[in-house]
Parts: structure tokens; C-alpha cells; sequence
């Protein structure tokens, strides 16, 4: 525990381009670009799989497919062929994240209740105006769920970029492990872990402002 | 270094073959039992299987306290999730001093974060016991642990095998992690072999046995749930088979889905 303390007192830590809030910032960096592209990728074809219920089997078999890849396999394989760099890792994080939002979006999306979506086409909606003003917003919560597993991944596993000879916070704890100092493989550790807990604070606050009341009403009455 | 950047289907297939080549060259080494590809498989299903049964011995009882005392299941829950996003790297180089170069190493990290995935499982499989199948068992004169061992776990089995079976993907994958401090089955393949000689088939060849791994274990799974719960197969089953589906939707999305609510 001291230890800890000592390593986030010292000034030295909090300034230059091997600081924490350099560290800190590289791997934010890394974790938005590849949760970001992930979700570009994931939610558009779960929404569609999920509304039209065309390719579903097959997008969650490729899921959970993916879902089996080994990260630092994928890593080192794009390394080789890519050489060192950003692209390797947010390759692999893509990877890593992708299944997660898809499979929750496709689930969140097809699980809405069929009288739900005849009373939406009775209303007189089109196909895409059950899917936005009524699916979407119906599986938000699992959506957000899915980006949260997600993100919470690619925060921890983003540490691995340090491996390749990029930044981030994983640079703490592999060259600590190299230094054999504990106290800054702890302290990396236990910023890697604070990062995950501030996201999933995010997280909750997302789903109050993005989750329609009667919504959040229906899950906590479910509980 | 790739003969596949030639463009054209000869080079694929040219490439394809070469690292068909290699994974049969060095499949087994009959003189030296520690080389080659089947020593890494074996050793990367003893560390993952490993690790998921050490995590559901664990997730067994405590998911059975944090039924019977409600009270202990949202910080135990809030625990194993910040214990899940610990990097595993950090685990297992924490582990090397106790541990050293022993499968503990690996196993003990790996069982905690099949945690996050099993506890939320057992917990709901165990809680989604019909009242009236639990009350049917007392009228029959089952004691409470008989009615455990009898009633309520066959009933919560569909809900933890989803659990079990994406937590066992998943800690199949990770345990390749593990090469980096030195263990990891088929990870080493990827990390020694591959990576530090800038070798491309070992990379290739250890992700395929990865995937095929986690495929075989999943369908092994999949079988293992039909056997352990044949009335979830006939007429009236279905309730069960769509509640096993929607908690595997949910373990996909670290098995919490709605019940953790608000907080982190």
C-alpha cells in the first residue's frame, strides 16, 4: 500500500511524455478509437440482423467465433504483417469488442415484443420508423450493456499495446515487470482499474440520460 | 515474409500450405516430448479447463450464499467486476513471485475472471425456480437440502451451462495470454515461435487451434446440457430452453444484463 502512495506522490510521475496523464490520455485514446469503430461496425449490422431477421444465425455464430480469437494472437499476426504500430492494436481491440455489441444489439433488437411492433405498424409506421422509434430505443439498455462488457475489455486488454512497443498504460506494467518494480506495476494496475471503474460509472449515467423512463421503470420493477 | 501479398488465389493457397507444412512438421517431436504442437494443445486445455472448473467450484457455493442472503450479492458482484478488469497481464506477473512458472500462475487469475461470468449465472438460474415447482418440493417433504441438490439445481442447470459456455470460450482465448510470463499452451506457440522469430504459420496455426478449441468445447457443452436436462427437450420444456438463451444473451453481456442496474 504504500508502495502505491509513494509511486502517486512522486511529482516525476505527473509531468512529461512517460507521465501518467500522458499514459492515461494514450490509452483513453486507443480504447475510444477501437470501442468507437467497433460500434460503428457492431450496431448497424445488429440492428439490421435484429429488425429483419435475415442473417441472425449467422452473425451470432460469427460472434461468438470471434469471441474465441486470441487478442494477442490477432495482435502479433497484424504486427507481422502490418509492422509496429496503432493499427495492430486497435485491430485486435476491434475484435474484442465487436462480438459483445453485436450479439446484445441483434438480442436487444429481436427480443422486442411483437405487440409492440404490430402496435407500432398499426399506427400507421414504416419499417424504418419501428426500427428507430421503437426498436432502438426498446433495446437501448442491452445495447449500452453490450458496449459497457465491451468497453471494460478494451481497457483492460489495451495494456497489451505496450507490448508492441506502443503507449498506453501498459507500458507501466510491462516495464515494471522488466524493472522488477512492484510499484509501478501496481500503480499501473490500479490506474488500468480506476479507468474501468470511471467507465462504468459512465456507463450508468449514459443509461439515465439515454434510456426512456418507462424503460428504466419496466427493469428495475423487474428486478 | 507473406507469400499472400502476391495477390491472386495461388498465393493464398501457396501460403495456406505452407503453414499446413509446418503444423504437421512440427505436430509432435517423438524423441522430445516437450516440443512441438500437441505438448501446447494439451497444456492449453489443462490450463483452461482447469481454470473453468476451479471458477465454478468457487461460483457454486458463493452463488448459493448470495441467493440465501441477498444482501451480499451486489458487493461480492461489484468485487468480481472490478476483479475482471484488472489486465491479466498484471495478474499474472503479480502471480510469478508466489507462484512462479507453475500452472497456478496462470489458473488462479484465469479462474477469478471466469467469475464475472458464472456467479451472475448461477445466481439467476438458481433464482428463477418456479415458487410453486419449490413449494411442490416441500409438500413432498424435501428438506432444504435435498430440495438444492434435487429440485433447484437440476432447474438452474440450462442457465449456468450458457454461463459455462461462454466463460469457457472466453478463458480459452485468454490463457494464450499467459505466454507472455512464460506459460500459456497454444500461446506460446504464438509468442515464441511466432512472434520473437517473426514467423507467421506459428501465429496462424495457433489461433486456428485456439478457435477450434473453444468451438469443440462449446458443441461439447451444448451436449452435456441435452443430457443433464432431457425434459428441456420435449413438449413442455421450452420455457427453459428460451430462459437458458436469453441468460447466454445476457453472460454475453457479463451475465448481469439488467439485474445490476445502476450501479457499477
Amino acid at each position: 500500500m504504500t508502495l502505491l502512495v509513494d509511486w502517486f506522490s512522486d511529482p516525476a510521475q505527473w509531468t512529461g511524455p512517460a507521465g501518467i496523464p500522458t499514459r492515461v490520455l494514450e490509452h483513453v485514446y486507443y480504447s475510444l478509437l477501437a470501442l468507437a469503430l467497433s460500434a460503428a461496425i457492431a450496431v448497424p449490422v445488429g440492428l439490421l440482423t435484429g429488425h429483419t431477421g435475415v442473417g441472425g444465425f449467422l452473425t451470432t455464430s460469427l460472434a461468438n467465433f470471434a469471441r474465441a480469437l486470441p487478442t494477442i494472437g490477432v495482435l502479433f499476426l497484424i504486427v507481422l504483417l502490418a509492422g509496429i504500430g496503432l493499427v495492430p492494436v486497435v485491430c485486435a481491440l476491434v475484435a474484442l469488442a465487436v462480438p459483445p455489441i453485436l450479439v446484445n444489439t441483434h438480442e436487444g433488437v429481436r427480443g422486442v415484443d411483437a405487440r409492440l411492433k404490430d402496435a407500432a405498424l398499426g399506427m400507421g409506421m414504416r419499417g424504418r420508423e419501428v426500427l428507430f422509434k421503437l426498436e432502438l430505443p426498446v433495446a437501448a439498455p442491452l445495447i449500452l450493456l453490450g458496449m459497457r462488457t465491451a468497453a471494460v475489455q478494451v481497457i483492460a486488454t489495451a495494456t497489451i499495446a505496450a507490448y508492441v512497443g506502443v503507449g498506453g498504460l501498459g507500458r507501466y506494467i510491462v516495464d515494471g515487470q522488466a524493472r522488477q518494480d512492484l510499484s509501478m506495476l501496481l500503480g499501473g494496475s490500479v490506474l488500468v482499474v480506476g479507468l474501468a471503474v470511471l467507465t462504468t460509472l459512465l456507463f450508468a449515467g449514459l443509461r439515465r440520460l439515454l434510456v426512456a423512463p418507462g424503460l428504466r421503470a419496466e427493469a428495475a420493477a423487474a428486478r | 515474409m507473406i507469400a499472400a501479398d502476391a495477390s491472386g488465389g495461388a498465393g493464398v493457397l501457396d501460403w495456406v500450405l505452407r503453414v499446413v507444412d509446418w503444423a504437421v512438421a512440427d505436430w509432435s517431436h517423438p524423441g522430445d516430448p516437450n516440443r512441438g504442437i500437441l505438448p501446447r494443445l494439451l497444456e492449453h486445455m489443462r490450463l483452461a479447463y482447469g481454470s473453468i472448473l476451479i471458477g465454478l467450484i468457487i461460483a457454486l457455493p458463493l452463488g448459493l450464499a448470495c441467493v440465501r442472503w441477498r444482501p451480499v450479492y451486489p458487493p461480492v458482484l461489484t468485487g468480481v467486476n472490478v476483479l475482471y478488469a484488472v489486465p491479466s497481464i498484471a495478474l499474472f506477473f503479480l502471480m510469478l513471485p508466489y507462484t512462479g512458472f507453475s500452472d497456478w500462475t496462470a489458473v488462479v487469475p484465469l479462474a477469478l475472471y471466469t467469475l464475472v461470468i458464472l456467479l451472475p449465472n448461477v445466481v439467476d438460474g438458481l433464482r428463477q425456480v418456479p415458487e410453486h415447482v419449490r413449494q411442490a418440493a416441500v409438500a413432498m417433504g424435501f428438506g432444504p437440502l435435498r430440495r438444492l441438490v434435487f429440485v433447484e439445481t437440476p432447474v438452474a442447470v440450462p442457465v449456468i451451462i450458457a454461463g459455462l459456455r461462454v466463460a469457457s470460450v472466453a478463458t480459452i482465448s485468454m490463457v494464450s495470454v499467459a505466454s507472455l510470463v512464460g506459460l500459456g499452451g497454444l500461446g506460446q506457440l504464438i509468442v515464441s515461435e511466432g512472434f520473437r522469430r517473426q514467423f507467421d504459420a506459428p501465429i496462424v496455426v495457433g489461433i486456428v487451434l485456439i478457435v477450434l478449441l473453444a468451438l469443440a468445447t462449446d458443441a461439447v457443452l451444448v451436449v452435456a446440457q441435452r443430457l443433464l436436462t432431457p425434459w428441456a427437450h420435449t413438449g413442455g420444456g421450452r420455457t427453459f430452453r428460451k430462459k437458458a438463451v436469453r441468460a447466454e444473451t445476457a453472460a454475453a453481456g457479463d451475465g448481469t444484463a439488467l439485474e445490476q442496474g445502476e450501479s457499477p
